[in-house]
């Protein structure tokens, strides 16, 4: 039986299917976005504040939402949220100028990188309340006679919010359509996850009469495949599932606050790096179009990095008008 | 004769008739028990699948109400008595609030939490307590509080009419089985409404003409002990105005001053604890608006900053009484 007690390691490479192009694309967004915050914004004096990145984990994020009918399914994020965000809609340009606080973001810069809107996405920054936010989302959803499915992420770490297991309880009780995933990265900030937890953490929805599936979530195609079979379930069956993806956080909590072992976060970089894993099998099929796509990719960023330095910030009577109005 | 009960179990019955995005949250809110304090009485039979009873999980159902209001419909969360309201405060202060101005105005959070705050009723510690001004402050956050000068049941129809954002409706336990003002019933007490904002302020008087010799400010439960206050200063021939807003945040300052006219003498009512009260905020509201107009300070009347006593005669003790204004009231025309 697989449990979270294995790391994720990425040992056979993947077969080329046909969404392995646009995986990598969104997945090397998320990387080099990430990797631009992390190692060019701020040391460079260009962020204010802190961002948690989730280098590392961009297979999970990229094979669950992949999965999701973006046009009506809501997405719940957390803290650590831009590489779902990207993977939802791709909006390079309004994350970047958020996260810098400009009024180009996509919100305004009022928000910034823990607290990110758009259409059908939602982020807040404190663990665990992100949850029954989320089944109200999707029981409305359902009210309203729609087909929505809502996913909410959180990580090992906000497990131990009670309100989760509240929310596990109403959704199952409700039948309200709902895929719950843990992104088990094994720390909570500097704390590993052995010293917050007793008990399975994979067990922790079967409680409810919630099904639940567990695997290694740096495989992007498998976790599409698993994640596309539970959603398609929680629509037609109209009840939650919960979905466990095995999963390493290479990148620090937020920005240089690591205090891991060098040889552990080395040997998660050798053995499960979801992109390097995917670029591999995807260059032998075609080498100029992977260089295309990274060309593209890098060019994008580094515009959206500059048209957010040149953007303005919201204006004070704009930012006053809104208080008003809210 | 309407009670307050009577006035929100019509209301809320009206509400959920003319908009079906309406929907019904709570503890123990089916038929035939109907709620703790029957509010949602006859609802579940109304109308079925819009009235959820749910599990005892306060932060939770606030949460999923959050999520509810975000994808347009328009919950109404029960939460059985005001001081479980704590276990909502992440939902109420970090997410229902706080989603519209930190997505920048692109979502609205149309979510009505009502729970009975008060006591008098011998429940305790922890059911008696008045503990809304621990969410006074928190900035887009409406909290509305009828008194009984008021109709509740109008004031929940405007707020899941015309608001947008979470609205902290406290109702007071001790008010449900109490008859509304009626004018009949009450002779030498005169009732009229001023309104600059969402809700009314009720400017009740105690005389007919002239200019009142002392102002009272009190919002919610307290309405009754100003009510008595008012009648039997009535036969001393001291002239009172009180001002009984239904807005308890933001504080409708407009109304007030308006509704305390030519009153030198203002005195500030809550039955919450003293430090950091209601009442501290109103006064320097009118401090700052009727400077120099004043003769005094303006006082306050409030609760012991203790815990509320089981005992009777120790809670009637903590708890602001019809002659602890009575007195204020003859201090400060001295």
């Amino acid at each position: 039986m697989v449990t979270i007690e294995n790391q994720p390691i990425l040992a056979e490479a993947p077969r080329v299917h046909a969404h392995s192009f646009d995986f990598y694309r969104r997945m090397y967004t998320i990387r080099r976005v990430e990797e631009t915050l992390l190692l060019e914004l701020f040391p460079k004096g260009l962020l204010y504040g802190t961002v948690h990145t989730c280098i590392g984990q961009e297979g999970g994020v990229v094979g669950v939402i992949s999965a999701l009918d973006r046009a009506q399914d809501v997405i719940w994020s957390n803290h650590r949220g831009h590489g779902h965000f990207l993977a939802y809609c791709d909006d390079v340009e309004g994350l970047i100028a958020e996260i810098m606080g400009k009024s180009t973001g996509v919100c305004g810069g009022i928000g910034g990188t823990q607290h990110i809107f758009k259409d059908n996405f939602y982020t807040n920054g404190i663990l665990g309340g992100t949850v029954p936010c989320a089944v109200g989302t999707a029981f409305a959803e359902k009210l309203k006679g729609n087909q929505a499915v809502a996913v909410v992420f959180f990580g090992d770490g906000a497990l131990g919010e009670g309100v989760i297991y509240e929310s596990m309880n109403i959704a199952s009780l409700w039948q309200v359509p709902i895929l719950f995933v843990l992104e088990h990265n094994r720390y909570a900030q500097s704390t590993p996850y052995q010293l917050e937890h007793a008990g399975k953490l994979e067990a922790r929805a079967d409680a409810f009469d919630i099904p639940v599936q567990v695997m290694d979530g740096q495989h992007v195609a498998e976790v599409y495949t698993t994640a596309s079979a539970m959603i398609d379930e929680i629509r037609t069956q109209q009840r939650p599932q919960y979905l466990v993806l095995r999963t390493n956080r290479f990148s620090p909590h937020s920005k240089g606050d690591d205090n891991r072992p060098p040889a552990e976060l080395a040997a998660m970089r050798t053995n499960a790096d979801p992109v390097a894993h995917l670029r591999a099998p995807l260059a032998q099929v075609d080498e100029a179009r992977v260089e295309a796509i990274e060309a593209e990719v890098e060019s994008r960023i580094q515009r959206a990095v500059e048209a957010a330095i040149a953007a303005p910030f919201l204006t004070s009577d704009a930012f006053i008008e809104g208080v008003k109005s809210w | 004769m309407v009670t307050y009960l009577e006035s929100l179990q019509a209301g809320l019955r009206a509400a959920m008739q003319g908009d079906n995005r309406i929907y019904f949250l709570g503890e123990d809110v089916l038929d035939p028990y109907g709620g703790a304090f029957k509010v949602s009485q006859g609802l579940s039979t109304a109308f079925p699948g819009r009235v959820m009873t749910t599990p005892i999980s306060e932060a939770g159902i606030v949460g999923v109400g959050v999520g509810m209001a975000l994808r347009g419909l328009k919950p109404v969360v029960e939460i059985m008595f005001g001081d479980f309201t704590t276990l909502t405060a992440d939902q109420i202060i970090n997410y229902g609030s706080k989603l519209q101005p930190m997505y920048n105005g692109q979502v609205e959070v149309p979510l009505v939490v009502r729970t009975p705050m008060g006591g008098r009723r011998g429940y305790g510690p922890t059911h008696s307590q008045s503990i809304e001004k621990l969410y006074m402050g928190v900035p887009h956050l409406d909290i509305v509080a009828p008194s009984i000068f008021h109709q509740p049941g109008d004031l929940i129809q405007t707020t899941l009419t015309e608001s947008t954002h979470v609205t902290l409706f406290i109702e007071h336990k001790q008010l449900y089985n109490t008859r509304l003002f009626e004018a009949a019933a009450h002779p030498g007490i005169h009732v009229s409404s001023v309104q600059h904002g969402s809700y009314p302020t009720a400017v009740v008087k105690n005389y007919s003409s002239g200019a009142p010799d002392v102002a009272l400010v009190a919002y919610g439960g307290s309405s009754l002990l100003v009510l008595e206050v008012m009648k039997r200063l009535l036969q001393e021939e001291i002239r009172v105005v009180a001002a009984v807003p239904a807005s308890v945040q933001p504080v409708p300052a407009d109304d007030l001053v308006e509704a305390i006219g030519a009153a030198k003498q203002v005195i500030v009512v809550e039955e919450g604890t003293y430090a950091f009260g209601w009442g501290a905020e109103i006064a320097s509201t009118l401090h700052t608006r009727l400077w120099g107009k004043l003769q005094k300070p303006v006082r306050r009347i409030a609760a012991m900053d203790t815990i509320i006593p089981a005992a009777k005669p120790l809670e009637e003790l903590v708890l602001p009484s019809v002659a602890d204004i009575e007195n204020a009231i003859y201090e400060v025309m001295t």
